[in-house]
């Protein structure tokens, strides 16, 4: 499988990316300039955290006028695999790929810490088949604005269609205000497009792939997208 | 030309950075303040004079680039 990872000025978690798609994944992972519009026949993109353009304005609010976000749009209307992490979720947002926006968090604190996510739709779709509902992963984040925001309209709509894929919660799997690191509202940590191919998620999954990191979890989501494009290459040479 | 951009979080959606700015204008003594908002001013000088085409490119910036209008609304004013 091949996993395209962006690169913008001021990215920073593109090599803990490509380092968990390819040394630890096994898979043919290589990185996409932003300046770049090919995006190099890769199956899933990946939109890695950092400060793109410094965060200037706002979050993302630049890095979405990039070259490579044009190509990235179409390749997700096409029903190309698209995954937002920590700033490239901001991204997302800017860009349009998903609904709503980032506020500061709650606290004014960057918030560098251990968070659990409680699946909300396992067992299914491009990013958490190998997960089941209602289970518990600990994944970190690291970020200063992951305040998630929506009206009252978006997010019905984002549970009408079970867009939302995580949320944090305690060591019991409750979605309490203690376990929201961030303010953010109905303690969503991840959604994805109404389709399912996109997804922005604030925990960094890249940095819970390998034990010596402290936990594996993060791989689900990568084991989940690496099966869901393998059903999707044998149903497609069938 | 010059103009100038407020951009201000709406009024509907929470300003964290404002609520923590009142609460130290009230720890000061100003028990009176009930509300801070935060927002920002950016100020743009612009070659040649307004037409409506310029201000029409403005608005879209401003739209696009300059505020998220999820959760931010914009005043743009334009001086001579």
């Amino acid at each position: 499988m091949r996993f395209g990872v962006v690169q913008f000025p001021g990215s920073n978690c593109d090599q803990d990316c490509l380092h968990a798609a390819g040394a630890v994944m096994g898979q043919d992972a290589f990185y996409l300039w932003h300046k770049e519009t090919n995006l190099c026949g890769a199956d899933c993109v990946i939109v890695p955290g950092g400060f793109s353009y410094g965060d200037y304005l706002r979050g993302g609010a630049i890095a979405r006028f990039a070259p490579i976000m044009a190509s990235v749009k179409r390749f997700a209307a096409d029903g190309g695999l698209v995954l937002g992490i920590c700033n490239g979720f901001q991204i997302l947002l800017e860009a349009g790929l998903l609904p709503g926006a980032m506020l500061r968090n709650a606290s004014l604190r960057f918030q560098c810490q251990m968070t659990r996510l409680r699946v909300e739709r396992g067992g299914e779709g491009p990013f958490a088949s190998t997960a089941r509902t209602g289970e518990i992963l600990r994944i970190p984040i690291a970020h200063g604005e992951g305040n998630y925001h929506a009206d009252a309209a978006t997010l019905a709509e984002l549970d009408r269609h079970g867009q939302v894929l995580f949320r944090y919660c305690d060591e019991r799997g409750h979605t309490t205000p203690e376990a929201n690191p961030n303010g953010s509202i109905g303690n969503i940590a991840g959604i994805t497009n109404r389709a399912g191919n996109v997804l922005g998620m604030m925990p960094h999954p890249e940095r819970a792939a390998e034990a010596v990191l402290g936990s594996q979890d993060g791989r689900v989501i990568f084991d989940s997208i690496l099966r869901w494009i393998r059903s999707r290459h044998i149903s497609s040479a069938a | 030309m010059k103009a100038r951009v407020t951009v201000m979080p709406k009024k509907t959606v929470l300003d964290p950075q404002g609520k923590t700015v009142a609460k130290a204008i009230r720890h000061l003594g100003m028990e009176r303040v009930t509300e801070a908002r935060v927002g920002k001013v950016i100020e743009l000088e612009i070659e040649g004079g307004e037409t409506n085409e310029a201000r029409r490119k403005l608005e879209e910036i401003c739209r696009d680039l300059l505020s998220n209008p999820v959760i931010e609304d914009y005043r743009l004013e334009i001086e001579k």
